[in-house]
Parts: C-alpha cells; structure tokens; sequence
C-alpha cells in the first residue's frame, strides 16, 4: 500500500532524521538495524545538517512517470555532514551547477502518487 | 569442486520482437544451445531474468520455461540480481556441476521488455535503484550513470569524446554481428548531437530496450571432451561481489567497486592478471560504464579508461579488444540475458566460431556483468582448450 510505504519515511523525509551508531559513531542514512562497520545494533537519532556540498550532478532530461511536468530538473550527489545522499537541486541555473557547489536543503514536495494521489514531500537542495 | 566447459551456445536475433511471447523468446537459443552442444537431455536450468513480472506480469519462470522447454519435470531456478540475473545464473549452474549435483546444466537468460511502453520500461529498470532513497527522488538509471560521468569528468579530466568513442566503436563492432539489434555505424559527431537524457549523456551513450535471450550448456570438462560437438570452452574462474544498493552511499562516485572486487576474485581463481585477458566482454549499459569498469578490471590505470577507449587500445584490433559483439551499446540490452550473451561471445571467440568478427586465435576471455549502478557483479574468465 503506497500510503504506508511514503508514511514510514517521514522522519527522514520530513525531518532528515539519520542514525548514529553508539559504538562507533558511523551516521546512516536512512539508518537501519545493524552497522556494517562495527556490527553494532544501537542507533541513537540524529539530524542532518540543513547545508553542505555537491559531489556530482546531472539534469535529467528523460524523466521517468510521475515527473514528466518537472522536466527538465537537476539531480546531485549531496554530501551532508558524512552523509551522502541523492536529492534534487533546484531554483538553479543548470549552468551554475558544479562540483563543489554549496547548498542548502529545503522541504519540498517531490512527486505526487499515481493512482492514489497521495502528495509526497520530502528534500530539496537549493543553491545556497 | 570438478572442472567445468562450456560446450553449446544459443542465441537469437535481438531486437523489438512484437511477434514472439517471452516463453517463445526464451526457447528459441535454449534449442540452439541444446542442438550446438550435441546433448539428448540437460539435468537442470539456471535462468536470469530481471523482471518478468513488471515486464509481462509473469513469474514462475522455472515452471514456465521447462515446461515450453519440453524438458520438464527437470529442476529449474529463476535467478534474480537486476542486469546482472544472467551472470548469476551463469556463476549457479557453474556452481551446480563444478559441485558434482549436476551433470549437464543449461544456463540462461532472457528478458521481454517491448510489451510496456518507455516509460513502463524505465519505471521497471528504476525498480533495480534504491526505490525510497533514489527513483523517490526522480532519477533515472541514465541519471544515476550521469552523476558517475560527471564526477570522473571533473576527477580525471575525462572528456565528452572519449565517452562518445565508447559507443563509436561498439557500433562498429556491432556491424559484424548478425544477431545485434543495432548493427549500424555511428560517428562521434552523431552521438555528440544526438538528444540529451541527462548531462552529460546523450540517447547514443545509452544501450537500447530489447527483447531477447541467450542459453550455454555446461558439463564437466572430462565429459566436454569425450562429448562436445563443436568444440568447448573451460571455465576457469567465477567471481561475485555486492555492493551498496544506492549509488549515492559509495566512497568513490567513480569507480565501480564490485566489479573490482569481483575481478580480483576471479583473476586469483585462475593464477592471472588482467594482462593475460586477451579480450572482454563488458557490462556497457552505459558509456561511461565501460569507462569505469576496463579501469575496475585493471586493464587501464583509474581515469585512463576514457583515454584508452579515444586512442582506440579497446578496439578489435587494439591491446585490449572489449566488447568484440558490440556490446550492449549496438548488440541490445534484455537485462536478464545480457550476462548470458556476454558468455557466448566468449565461448564463440575462444572456439574460432565468430564468424567475420572472430578476433585473432584468443586463447583468454573475460565476461563482466553487472546489476544496477553496479550494486552487484560478476566476473568470469574462460579458456580455449
Ligand atoms: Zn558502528
């Protein structure tokens, strides 16, 4: 059930919300049950940084379904703190884009559910 | 573990097959292969498919495809691992003889992907993505291969040619197989100017939708050689290695790190480096891909695979010929088949049957398949005997 699926991942789509194991300090995100680095099960929540930098980028030109209204739109690499994550970059110059480049993430709504018509939101990255 | 040959290959013309059924696909090169191998029975089947069930609303392949077959009530086990099923069923039925459970064992892999439009193709591909943490957010398999071009333009200077020469000479390749779906020649110009999918790729860096399916029989290689009608070739390595679900979570953006890791296991396997490969059929999804996995495979230095691929060094007549079928760039990309195909070529090659693409007396070929943004990997290395 799609409703479901988007509700469980509100605290990391709406709120950032990472898992810091308690051993030794590795941040997942989203987290999970056991840390492939030290095998620890213990997560305490953390939030990620609202700013940090992008690692790669590109601009989607072919979207897939669901997103056709958005094409074209960017999409990068962001690294947040030590996490990594994919998000779209927007309210930016496509030219603009580049490694490096540092922005900011926002709460946006990224796509609407097909059948449903469930409204997902979720991160955003602008320039910042 | 026994040693293991490869004695019969099947494959069928690749392309949109509106006309043929997924069960039909499928058994066309497995009677090949049967027929090529000279064998009156196989014990059991491996076969990869990525996503019958998104493409043409079938599972149960294991009961399907025995059955239209005509070699039930034989065991069957569908294999799943994205791009990579192929490979993996490969690396299973290898597994199965080498292990003595099974002498003779047919390993396929097929995918019917035509009978959804583009982007019921492209939402089922995405399904091999992380779905919450990286389709959610709109990317697409081109963008996610994309951000790997971007980050090893910007780390190793490789340009938009070099990518662009990846597919020139595939496409070239691709003219002297008959089986390939795009049997044509393209220029650097043209896919320089062919549309955008997602910066910096462009439709020509990306391998098409297509129907189709390979089959290899395998059996010991002590009854390869008593047995085998055409010749054989003998599997001296499998290597399989993961890799984190979404690209994103990678160290490097830039290198593929299970095909790396999967490569160091096989070429341990067989006592040889990638200098001893004399050529290599690789997971060209994407340009870029190609890029990064002759450099996973230790054939090129980290950020001199682009270079290579301009200089021509991965040519048919190059050091170090990849892709002598065209790859999945002009041969077609039936996910689930592809790991498969990738064998036959090598096998072909190594029994001088390749026809006007038969590269000069090989003796070692490699075949590198991979799932996804290369979450999962296989590599496997065989030889003429
Ligand atoms: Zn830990």
């Amino acid at each position: 059930m799609f409703a479901a699926r988007h509700w469980r991942e509100i605290p990391r789509r709406y709120r950032m919300e990472a898992g810091k194991c308690t051993t030794c300090g590795k941040v997942f995100f989203p987290s999970r049950l056991i840390c492939d680095a030290c095998k620890n099960k213990e997560f305490e929540t953390v939030t990620l940084p609202d700013e940090g930098e992008i690692l790669t980028y590109t601009v989607i030109r072919t979207p897939p379904s669901g997103f056709e209204d958005e094409a074209p739109y960017a999409v990068g690499i962001v690294k947040l703190g030590d996490v990594q994550l994919l998000t779209q970059i927007v309210d930016c110059e496509f030219d603009k884009l580049a490694v490096g480049g540092k922005v900011r993430v926002e709460f946006r709504r990224i796509q609407e559910s097909g059948k449903s018509g469930i409204l997902c939101y979720g991160y955003k990255c602008v320039p910042a | 573990m026994r040693d293991v040959a490869v004695i019969g290959v099947g494959i069928n013309k690749w392309g949109e097959l509106w006309d043929k059924s997924l069960r039909d696909v499928f058994v066309e090169p497995a009677l090949k292969a049967i027929d090529d191998a000279g064998v009156d029975h196989i014990d059991a089947m491996y076969v990869g498919c990525m996503s019958s069930g998104l493409f043409v609303a079938q599972e149960h392949l294991s009961s399907l495809l025995t059955d239209y077959l005509g070699m039930g009530p034989i065991p069957c086990c569908r294999v799943e691992s994205a791009c990579a099923s192929g490979g993996l069923a490969f690396r299973q039925a290898y597994i199965d003889v080498a292990s003595g459970a099974n002498d003779i064992v047919l390993a396929g892999g097929v995918e019917k992907m035509t009978d959804v439009d583009g982007g019921g193709a492209t939402y089922a591909l995405a399904t091999a993505a992380d779905q919450e943490y990286e389709a959610f957010n709109g990317v697409t398999f081109p963008g996610l291969y994309a951000l790997m071009a971007t980050a090893h333009m910007h780390k190793y200077g490789t340009t938009r040619e070099q990518l662009a020469h990846v597919a020139v000479k595939n496409h070239a390749n691709g003219v002297l197989n008959p089986e390939a779906q795009f049997p044509m020649e393209v220029t650097v110009e043209q896919v320089l100017n062919s549309v955008l999918v997602a910066d910096p790729l462009r439709l020509l860096d990306c391998s098409p939708i297509t129907d189709g399916a390979a089959a290899v029989i395998l059996c010991p290689l002590d009854m390869a050689k008593k047995i085998a009608k055409n010749g054989a070739a003998k599997i001296v390595a499998s290597g399989h290695s993961t890799d984190t679900i979404a690209f994103h979570s990678r160290k490097d953006l830039t290198e593929i790190a299970s095909t790396q890791r999967a490569a160091e296991k096989a070429y341990k396997m067989a006592g040889v480096g990638p200098n001893d490969i004399d050529f290599a059929e690789v997971h060209d999804c994407f340009t870029i891909a190609e890029i990064c996995v002759t450099e996973a495979l230790g054939f090129f230095e980290k950020g001199h695979g682009g270079k290579a691929a301009e200089a021509g060094e991965t040519a048919r007549d190059g050091k170090m010929p990849i892709n002598p079928s065209g790859g999945l760039k002009s041969k077609g990309h039936p996910v689930g088949a592809t790991g498969i195909a990738q064998i036959h070529e090598v096998v072909q090659q190594l029994r001088g049957n390749a026809g006007k693409r038969q590269l000069k007396n090989p003796k070692r070929g490699l075949a590198q398949n991979m799932g996804g943004s290369g979450g999962s990997s296989l590599v496997h290395i065989l030889e003429a005997i």
